[in-house]
């Protein structure tokens, strides 16, 4: 059993919880994710890891509250315990393969997409820490769901806030936004979109004439998370890829994104983003 | 008076009935038809059975003594060199192992080795479990990778001999292939698994779920920080393969390794179940090993019409020949001589059908068996709104690509010779991680002399 150490309700129907898990917590690294399994019957549920600390062996994650398991996720309380934590899973961001010295100076852009801002602290922490430029956009549909403000503006060079409704920062998509930095004259050397499957389909077609290197991480249906299943294949570059063990992190110029997002709805009764109308890429 | 050329039957589930439930399909004997049975053995001079074991078995000496009621001393006999065999009566090909050599098997039936070593083993834990000797600890440690049939009887045989082994699976439950890939109906989780797996953990042997080798921990983390002297590597092959073929990435395609992880380890046969599987109305299961078998009667079970698609002929289905006779019993199609070519999209995504060619078979190839080939023009649809790719298993790159010193030949197997010892000096390996998908047997095999091995390696 995991315990729960702390739990808050960062925005409506999403939580950030802090979790015993020593071993995790030693070998997790930026881009890489991990399984949970609340209670015996449960199902195997692939959160991002969005913090870890190595010496109180503990690590963070994030849920929204979309489906039954996740609910149940998020109806736990600190001092209760999840039945599994499992990882850290998937191949770390490229970026870790880099020495400091090509990592000091060098731009880039991360685009955040609701809960994806979760994902993206641990990386601009990371880079931030080794002295990359970094600036950071991160969307959501009001202000209410504006998640890791506060973390992300202390470890980033710039933040831009954008929400559908203009009730917090610029008024509209991550896309727009993203266009006005580089209209501004920004320069970057790489970007990461994380957020969900159309905002990273559009975010690539926005970006893509500028030529600037994206990677993106895909949130597929998982079982084991190991490569056993497959359930998480994906076309990238005209290929079978397993998001799993050759992700979850690609290049976002070469995913088939329709797939992808029609393989997200192979079991989909409870909608992903049920309670978000998300309106990039309607014009 | 019995006929000795003729078995004792064995008592089953109603195919109709359980056409519709996960329950054992198997009885097993009573102790009157084990007896009678057993007396049918010949006891020869030269047991051709014991030869044909993997693991040597001393077949005719444990059958001699259930025909003399003695189980205690059988379940005895059995131990000397399975730890598993409440798993193997069940799973392993005895027509092509041991009961393919049966004398008795030349003008009649061969004696059911089978169902008396489950016999034994049921009857054996109903009694308390056979005894066993543990040497008093010696103090070393040994880690093992995968809590599968190879990694069990490692870990087991090493706990014997004094060793303090650690058993690391990266799933939240242990077992391996027994746990996610074997049905319920055919290995049933808590009477036989469970009930093995504790008899591991009663050795003294720890077991930590959720510790990914390769993520969490390295094997260099293992033979370094984790103070461990020596590591078994019995990671098993676990990666599905695919065709190849378009269409294969549409709704309502899955693996057999996820359509079985769903339903056995997860549960999600079960309404109890968080885990949500496809109940489809006509399964097409491509391919004719026992994990196709397996995934056929799974989705038949779950409420499908389903078809087996193989390329060869029923005499080439590499599957158990029970495992074929009851999928048949229970009412599953088999399309023999067939091959898919494309999966066809319901124009929403979705699988609509199968679009197959005929095959003929032709010329034997390197394996000896005639190579099938398509007839040209033959093309047809099977109607289909599930495919389930059942075409083998390769072993998880994850430990070797993050061991370094550690060799694989091209298809991705440990390289390891007989004993298990690989290029890296205090690691061994053994079962499916180093030979590719094969039998329980084998991998329990392997881990056994592995573990000799590894005994040998700290002792000299």
């Amino acid at each position: 059993m995991y315990r729960i150490l702390s739990k808050n309700v960062i925005a409506p129907g999403i939580c950030r919880m802090e979790v015993e898990a020593p071993r995790l917590a030693a070998s997790a690294l930026p881009g890489q994710f991990l399984i949970v399994r609340v209670r015996e019957q449960g199902e195997r549920i692939p959160l991002t890891i969005c913090d870890y600390d190595r010496k109180a062996g503990t690590v963070s994650i994030c849920t929204q509250a979309v489906g039954a398991s996740t609910r149940m996720i998020c109806a736990l309380e600190a001092g209760d315990s999840l039945q599994d934590v499992a990882g850290p899973l998937g191949v770390p961001s490229a970026f870790v393969g880099l020495g400091d010295e090509e990592i000091l100076g060098r731009r880039f852009l991360f685009i955040a997409g609701g809960v994806g801002a979760a994902p993206v602290y641990p990386q601009v922490k990371y880079l931030h820490a080794r002295g990359a430029i970094v600036h950071v956009i991160i969307g959501a549909k009001n202000a209410d769901y504006v998640i890791f403000e506060d973390e992300m503006r202390a470890v980033c060079d710039r933040l831009e806030i954008c929400t559908d409704d203009g009730s917090k920062g610029f008024k509209g998509l991550v896309t727009a936004c993203a266009q006005s930095l580089l209209d501004e004259g920004c320069t970057y050397d790489e970007a990461v979109a994380i957020g969900p499957m159309i905002m990273m389909k559009f975010v690539a077609k926005t970006l893509q004439p500028s030529l600037i290197p994206l990677t993106v991480s895909l949130n597929t249906i998982m079982v084991d998370g190991t490569g056993m299943c497959g359930a998480c294949r994906v076309t990238v570059g005209g290929k079978t890829r397993f998001a799993c063990v050759e992700g979850p992190e690609f290049d976002g110029y070469q995913v088939d994104y329709d797939e992808a997002m029609r393989r997200m709805g192979i079991y989909r009764e409870a909608e992903i983003e049920a309670d978000h109308k998300c309106k990039i890429g309607r014009g | 008076m019995m006929d000795r050329m003729k078995r004792i039957p064995v008592r089953e589930q109603d195919p109709k009935v359980r056409a519709s439930n996960f329950e054992e399909v198997c009885y097993g004997y009573n102790e009157q038809e084990a007896v009678a049975e057993a007396s049918r053995c010949l006891n020869c001079k030269n047991p051709r059975c014991v030869g044909h074991c993997p693991v040597r078995v001393q077949i005719p000496r444990f059958i001699e003594r259930v025909k003399a009621g003695d189980f205690a001393a059988a379940a005895a006999i059995l131990a000397e060199d399975t730890s598993l065999p409440a798993v193997c009566g069940r799973v392993c090909p005895q027509e092509t192992q041991c009961e393919g050599q049966c004398i008795l098997g030349v003008k009649g039936e061969p004696v059911a080795i089978g169902k008396l070593e489950r016999f034994v083993a049921d009857w054996s834990h109903a009694h308390g479990g056979p005894k066993v000797e543990v040497k008093p600890s010696n103090g070393r440690r040994v880690a093992v990778v995968g809590s599968g049939p190879a990694g069990l009887t490692c870990a087991s045989d090493l706990a014997r001999m004094g060793y303090e082994v650690t058993i690391f699976e990266m799933l939240h439950k242990a077992g391996g292939v027994l746990s996610y890939g074997i049905p319920e109906f055919r290995l049933p989780k808590e009477r036989v698994v469970a009930r093995e797996i504790d008899a591991v953990r009663a050795l003294g042997v720890k077991i930590e779920t959720n510790v990914v080798i390769g993520r969490t921990l390295t094997i260099d983390d293992l033979l370094g920080k984790e103070g461990f002297s020596a590591v078994f590597v019995g990671s098993g092959a676990g990666l599905p393969k695919f065709m190849g073929i378009e269409g294969e990435n549409l709704n309502g395609v899955f693996s057999a390794n996820e359509y079985l992880t769903r339903s056995n380890l997860m549960g999600a046969f079960s309404p109890q179940s968080d885990t949500p599987i496809c109940r489809g109305r006509h399964v097409a299961v491509v391919g004719g090993g026992n994990v196709a078998m397996d995934a056929a009667r799974t989705a038949l079970r779950l409420g499908a019409e389903v078809s087996i698609v193989y390329r060869r002929t029923e005499k080439e289905l590499p599957a158990r020949a029970e495992e074929v006779h009851h999928a048949i019993e229970e009412g599953i199609t088999f399309r023999m001589l067939t091959n898919p070519v494309a999966i066809l999209d319901d124009g929403k995504g979705a699988v609509r059908a199968l679009r197959c060619i005929r095959m003929e078979l032709g010329e034997p190839d390197e394996s000896g068996r005639r190579s099938p080939v398509p007839v040209a023009g033959s093309e047809f649809e099977i109607e289909a709104d599930t495919v389930i790719m059942a075409l083998g298993t390769s072993p998880n790159p994850l430990i070797s690509s993050t061991t370094p010193g550690l060799q694989t030949d091209r298809r991705g197997c440990i390289t390891a010779s007989e004993e298990g010892a690989t290029t890296r000096e205090g690691v061994f390996s053994g079962g499916d991680a180093v030979s590719g998908a094969a039998t329980v047997i084998l991998a329990m095999g392997a881990g056994r002399r592995a573990a000799r091995a590894i005994d040998d390696y700290l002792n000299r």
